[in-house]
């Protein structure tokens, strides 16, 4: 039996028959990683002995209650946070956290007897498209190993895409859930801004992270969205509306969808392949009964200028709490206090986050305060009312998740600025806090392609309703990286 | 050019960072051309748009006014301190005796 390309539903069922114990799965799961890993480079911290021990403890209370993640083996992007399993972020500054506590989706997921198996590779605090800017590792491109899995969650989407898990999450702040999801030829789904608990997770721009799942189908995607939505007394963030059964909107049935593709996300940046594979989606919508329009959201080629102030404004005052006292790696030398911090953060952190800090830490700054940050803050006010424009007549809005497939390794533009202009179709969902799902639906010259749709906010509903009757028709492989 | 090495070092100073000669104008290049940009929102006429500050409406978040049995322990707490003293984090002096 090949565990590594069974779906959650699969397993869970195979499971509940008893044809398959949680150890059994997990120990086979763990064999598969190590053998996988030699290429591909996803996991950060592998954990076996705990893993064993937490499938156990499932096998033995297996019938006394019921989740779909139930012994299922999973792993978590190495930002959310762990009891007593190292906790790096991918940075040198935090190689040797321990957590004492849980957060919330680790605790979560344990209650529901999932199975964490390890922690996955990311950009340093998540800041970056590669995953190459991680201070321990690169990952590798399961379809393509001399290629990026794209970022921040590339351990995430190469985790699942390549058959180690099923499962895993992610964290999206401006695509970082998407853009890996599409480049892996994986299903990646950013909730609504504060639809699943923050807690735990470590703070790059608050106003804009959101974590969700990264699986093998929509149904999935909607199973895991079950269990880790909703309020969190933990997270004063989070909101307390009701969590559907998002299994539910999977019917299939898209008649009369009214279907919005906006004509700013097929700009001379998208690469024809892609751009074949997507109208080709898109003629699927219509062939399945969907009333598709092209609109406009005018205020698209503003997102990346008024984003790349907002995030890293923002991840300066995240980051400030890194200063070598509390918790982290502390320089060795040192004259007093202030050179203390200077010293632990000038070590510890890399080239890509300091960049951010200092652009974020000017952005604040007396003086320009209100000509950068405040200025963003008033465009992400616009581009919030295109989609609110957009969504008074549409119910979702359809376009490339990324303007291409994943690059080779280690080409990343010498001006940062150019590989920031990559993030354009992802980052407006967080500006606006709107979901987002990334759903493979092709090749362009071998390398997976991504329709990327949007809902309302707290409209994940018709998001994952989309998405599988696309999934359904397009009836792509998403085991086929698993081959190697 | 918007940002000059004297902002450059007063930034980092704001942001406790510590750099060589050689890092300070590879972060002058960098946070000119965002900057640069950036200067793309200027096109936009924002004189009486309001400014988001989250994309979802929030409330004030209220809760009763009671301590929780969730905390942690002084242990754990300083469990991953760099250096700890009589159940503290241990700085260097910073007071002049």
């Amino acid at each position: 039996m090949e565990f590594q390309k069974q779906t959650i539903r699969q397993l869970s069922e195979m499971l509940q028959k008893k044809e398959l114990t949680a150890k059994e799965l997990t120990a086979e799961t763990l064999k598969n990683i190590k053998e996988k890993e030699k290429d591909i480079d996803a996991f950060l911290t592998i954990c076996e002995e705990e893993a064993l021990q937490e499938a156990k403890k499932v096998d033995q209370a297996f019938d006394t209650y019921a989740s779909p993640l139930k012994g299922i083996p999973m792993a978590l992007k190495d930002n959310m946070v762990t009891k007593d399993i190292r906790t790096t972020c991918a940075s040198k500054i935090l190689e040797n956290f321990i957590p004492p506590y849980d957060g919330t989706m680790a605790a979560r997921l344990k209650e529901r007897g999932a199975v964490l198996t390890g922690k996955l590779n990311l950009d340093e605090f998540a800041m970056g498209s590669r995953t190459e800017y991680s201070a321990m590792k690169p990952t590798k491109n399961p379809y393509d190993l001399t290629r990026t899995p794209g970022g921040s969650s590339g351990g995430s989407a190469a985790a699942v895409a390549s058959g180690e898990i099923p499962y895993a999450l992610g964290s999206d702040t401006g695509g970082s859930i998407r853009q890996p999801a599409s480049y892996c030829g994986v299903v990646g789904l950013k909730p609504t801004y504060v639809r699943v608990s923050r807690y735990g997770l470590v703070a790059f721009a608050s106003s804009l992270d959101q974590i969700g799942p990264i699986t093998r189908s929509v149904e999935d995607a909607a199973l895991v969205l079950n269990e880790i939505a909703g309020y969190d007394p933990m997270d004063s963030t989070s909101v307390n509306c009701s969590v559907p059964d998002y299994t539910k909107a999977l019917t299939g049935d898209i008649k009369g969808l009214k279907v919005a593709l906006p004509k700013e996300y097929f700009g001379e940046e998208l690469h024809p392949g892609v751009k074949e594979e997507i109208l080709k989606a898109v003629g699927y919508l219509e062939k399945l009964g969907a009333k598709v329009e092209e609109v406009s959201l005018p205020h698209t080629k503003y997102g990346i200028a008024a984003y790349y102030i907002i995030a890293p404004a923002e991840a300066s005052s995240n980051l400030a709490r890194y200063d070598g006292v509390r918790y982290g790696v502390r320089a060795k030398e040192y004259k007093d206090l202030i050179d203390l911090y200077e010293a632990s953060r000038s070590e510890g952190f890399g080239e890509e986050v300091k960049r951010r800090i200092m652009l974020g830490t000017f952005a604040l700054s007396s003086g320009y305060y209100d000509a950068y940050y405040l200025k963003a803050q008033k465009v992400r006010t616009l581009i919030k009312e295109d989609f609110a424009k957009v969504f008074a007549d549409y119910d979702v809005i359809v376009g490339p998740t990324a303007p291409a497939t994943a690059g080779k390794l280690f080409q990343a533009a010498k001006d940062p600025m150019e590989d920031y202009l990559l993030d354009v179709y992802t980052v407006p969902a967080n500006m606006a806090g709107v979901p987002g799902i990334s759903v493979p639906i092709g090749f362009s010259e071998n390398m997976p392609v991504g329709l990327q749709i949007f809902g309302r906010h707290f409209d994940e509903e018709t998001v994952l309703k989309t998405a599988f009757a696309v999934e359904q028709e397009v009836c792509f492989d998403t085991t086929k990286g698993a081959r190697r | 050019m918007k940002v000059t090495m004297e902002t450059v070092e007063h930034t980092a100073k704001l942001a406790r960072l510590k750099f060589t000669e050689e890092e300070k104008t590879a972060f002058l290049g960098a946070m000119n051309d965002v900057l640069n940009y950036a200067e793309l929102l200027n096109e936009l006429d924002t004189e009486n748009i309001e400014p988001t500050s989250h994309p979802v409406p929030l409330k004030n978040a209220l809760r009763e006014d009671k301590v929780w049995d969730y905390t942690l322990s002084r242990e754990d707490v300083l469990k991953n301190a760099p250096a700890e003293e009589s159940g503290g984090f241990k700085v260097p002096k910073i007071i002049e005796s």
